[in-house]
């Protein structure tokens, strides 16, 4: 095999030749380089729509890569130092899935924290993995999910010799790292897989002075949302695999679920971001860095606002910090984060990532300037000057304990039945309820539903959450396991 | 040899000036600076290609940004200045020999660079010793300032580039902190002419009345700007600009002024119907 550069983008270069062969079209996409709707090709571009094109001999197939999509995965695993890497066209959530069903089958146990994303328990209703949970531990100060501590890892080891996999969230959404290097040595020595959402760490793959990332840390698998900070489009994601893994058992699962018709843009998207982070990454995540820990100097000198940082770092279950994050915390300026999300997007025209019942956060990339970065702040600063108010009756933690009680499969497939949620209480969830973003489940299938979790439905609906899961699109109702 | 400069005040409208030489083109952090020499307008300087002023017109921007505020309240002696580096802003705030103290705050320190060569016409009291200089973010700047000024003028660019925060919200509410309780602030507020600048318009305008209890927009006839039509806000916590305004008062300080006097300064609020229904409406 000859070795390609990294300057190469071999999926790109393939379309940019297939668009000026000027090829006549008798297949799918139905309109034909943009011909067919006009409106939408004035709308996005006709260069846009050009490449909307479908598999074909000279621009291979992403079930069965033989050619340039093979290259371009070869290119991104040496990127990200991995032995093998997917392009992926259906979410992080599809690389999650694929993880979790390439390593394990039904009645399989898996080990996790509870602050999972959504699409880990969606993995497990999918193909009946059994979670046992290790409870990553609240900040009570900040009101947010820590990482896992490496004793209540082993612990669970331990307890599970059968479990075959460890799933970590590293980062979490706020940041927060765990002891990824020691959560694989242990989980090894007892021949368990470690599958790392790393959706919101692409960064850590090519920048400096950041986490380890989870290939570093000899991890088996990791799910990377390269649209989230690597610069591809959205939906458009990696998975990556360590030596240990069985690279074409991996794509078989993949391609149980995943698309035939394959998106070009996306993954030309994913080729592009991949070279450009290569080639750039270096100084393209110093600059994000700076700009992060610019905008966190200068909110924590508006008082009432706590931009944390690396000082909350703890050796265990905060091992590591990731600063590209821009985590706030707003309790003490007595509103929550939901709130200070609600009126920034309409008060200030600034959309944020998400905010939560203590903190909000915001996303800080490659595309921001230092303009963008003063709006932020100075309406931070208005909104403290004109909408604090006093912190008391404000709830406060936010991990709560899950009482499982019943697979999440076998509860979600069970017969159920919908009843208010306020007279839920005792019952056995059969569905999710979850606030999105950040899509982290309040209560899960197969979860007894206990006083703590109602009461934080409730506050978090009373504070303007957008809150999803429930069949009940109005969220009042809930599924329960007919018992 | 033809050389023109020319600007697209609309997709489909084209505004040309014939250029003799072209004097300056640089590149700052923030934006393109270009000075041109032309025979009907003299020295012109663009930022990303737009004017900002010419030696010829200019007077009739600075002096209406600067004589209403100053007539309606002679006590103003704390003044900020945001934007404005080309200093025609600042030149007529020191013809007051009552101002004590003027901060002005400009992001590119290459526009004063550049005018304090080329242009002195406007550049040529930015040495006065009551003048401070900042080379800053006007939106940072104002963020931590409290009941200080007596008078805020915004001179910015076009709400789209290096401007963009000076129209927001998040600004208008720093500046009403940043005032004193009897404080006004102006602001270089747009054309209502071509559908392009009027939503920028009407925002900052529904933005600043907000906050400020007096919000109310007067106009000037500008060459070459945009529809030539122009619009100022005046925005403040206690004084009306027609009720306070006090004639004589003003005329005694025998200030020599091309544009303004004293009834364009209450005939500039009369606005059009067309103008009126825009800023009233959504």
């Amino acid at each position: 095999m000859n070795r390609l550069s990294q300057e190469k983008a071999p999926i790109y270069e393939a379309l940019k030749k297939y668009k000026m062969e000027r090829v006549v079209r008798f297949d799918v996409p139905g309109h034909k380089g943009g011909r067919g709707n006009r409106e939408l090709t004035e709308f996005l571009g006709e260069d846009c729509l050009k490449v909307d094109v479908n598999s074909m001999k000279p621009l291979d197939n992403l079930g069965h890569p033989v050619s340039v999509i093979r290259d371009a995965e070869r290119l991104a695993a040496e990127a990200f130092k991995a032995a093998h890497a997917f392009f992926i066209v259906n979410g992080t959530t599809a690389a999650v899935q694929g993880m979790i069903m390439s390593a394990c089958k039904a009645g399989d146990k898996i080990i996790m924290p509870r602050n999972v994303h959504k699409s880990a328990i969606n993995a497990l209703i999918i193909c009946g993995a059994i979670p046992v949970y290790v409870n990553p531990g609240v900040d009570k100060d900040l009101g947010i999910s820590l990482g896992m501590a490496v004793a209540d890892i082993e612990k669970a080891i331990l307890n599970n010799k059968d479990a075959k996999a460890v799933f970590v969230n590293n980062p979490t959404y706020y940041g927060i790292c765990s002891n990824l290097k020691e959560i694989v040595k242990i989980a090894h020595r007892h021949n368990m897989l470690v599958l790392v959402d790393e959706a919101h760490g692409t960064h850590f793959y090519f920048g400096k002075d950041l986490p380890i990332s989870a290939m570093e840390a000899r991890a088996d698998m990791a799910a990377v949302s390269m649209h989230k900070t690597g610069g591809s489009l959205t939906q458009s994601s990696f998975l990556l695999c360590g030596e240990r893994i069985n690279a074409h058992y991996v794509r078989q699962i993949l391609n149980l679920t995943q698309t035939t018709s394959a998106s070009y843009l996306l993954l030309t998207s994913l080729d592009l971001a991949r070279k450009n982070l290569s080639l750039h990454g270096k100084e393209i995540f110093k600059r994000t860095m700076e700009l992060a820990n610019y905008a966190r100097e200068e909110i924590n000198k508006l008082g009432g606002y706590y931009a944390f940082s690396k000082e909350i770092i703890n050796g265990d279950r905060v091992y590591d910090f990731d600063v590209t994050k821009l985590s706030v915390h707003t309790r003490d300026i007595g509103l929550t984060g939901i709130e200070v999300y609600d009126i920034l997007r309409d008060e200030y025209g600034i959309q944020i990532e998400f905010g939560d019942i203590g903190n909000i956060l915001a996303i800080i990339s490659a595309g921001d300037r230092i303009l963008e970065i003063e709006r932020l702040v100075a309406a931070l600063s208005e909104i403290k000057r004109l909408y604090s108010k006093d912190k008391k009756g404000m709830l406060e933690s936010e991990y709560i304990n899950p009482d499982l009680v019943m697979p999440p499969r076998q509860a979600f497939y069970s017969s159920k039945r919908s009843i208010p949620i306020a007279n839920s209480l005792g019952h056995i969830s059969a569905e999710f309820v979850m606030a999105y973003p950040p899509g982290i489940p309040i209560l899960a299938p197969g979860e007894k539903i206990t006083e703590e979790v109602l009461e934080y439905i409730v506050y978090a609906k009373a504070k303007g959450a957008f809150l999803t899961g429930t069949e009940d699109i109005e969220v009042e109702n809930i599924n329960i396991v007919e018992e | 040899m033809e050389f023109w400069y020319t600007e697209e005040h609309s997709e489909d409208v084209r505004f040309s000036i014939r250029v003799d030489k072209h004097i300056y083109s640089g590149q700052s952090e923030f934006q393109r600076i270009d000075i041109f020499e032309s025979k009907e307008f003299g020295r012109i300087l663009t930022l990303d290609g737009l004017i900002m002023l010419t030696e010829k017109d200019e007077f009739i921007y600075h002096e209406m940004i600067v004589h209403v505020p100053m007539a309606t309240n002679p006590n103003i002696k704390r003044v900020l200045v945001i934007g404005g580096g080309d200093g025609g802003t600042v030149r007529e705030l020191t013809r007051y020999g009552t101002i004590e103290n003027i901060d002005m705050v400009e992001i590119d320190e290459l526009v004063v660079e550049v005018c304090k060569k080329y242009i002195l016409q406007t550049a040529g009291k930015l040495e006065d010793p009551r003048v401070k200089l900042y080379f800053e973010n006007g939106l940072k700047f104002v963020r931590s300032k409290e009941g200080e000024y007596d008078l805020i003028i915004v001179d910015s660019t076009d709400p789209f580039g290096p401007g963009e925060g000076l129209f927001t919200k998040e600004f208008y509410g720093n500046c009403y902190k940043a005032l004193k309780e009897d404080g006004i602030l102006v602001n270089q507020h747009e054309s209502p002419f071509y559908p392009y600048y009027i939503d920028s318009m009407k925002r900052a305008h529904h933005r600043i009345r907000e906050f400020f209890p007096i919000c109310k927009v007067y106009q000037a006839h500008i060459p070459t700007y945009p529809s030539g039509h122009w619009l100022f806000g005046f925005a403040s916590k206690k004084y009306d600009p027609i009720r306070d305004l006090d004639e004589g008062a003003w005329n005694r300080l025998n200030l020599k002024t091309k544009y303004y006097n004293t009834e364009i300064h209450q005939g500039a609020f009369a606005i059009p119907n067309y103008v009126k229904e825009l800023l009233e409406g959504e």
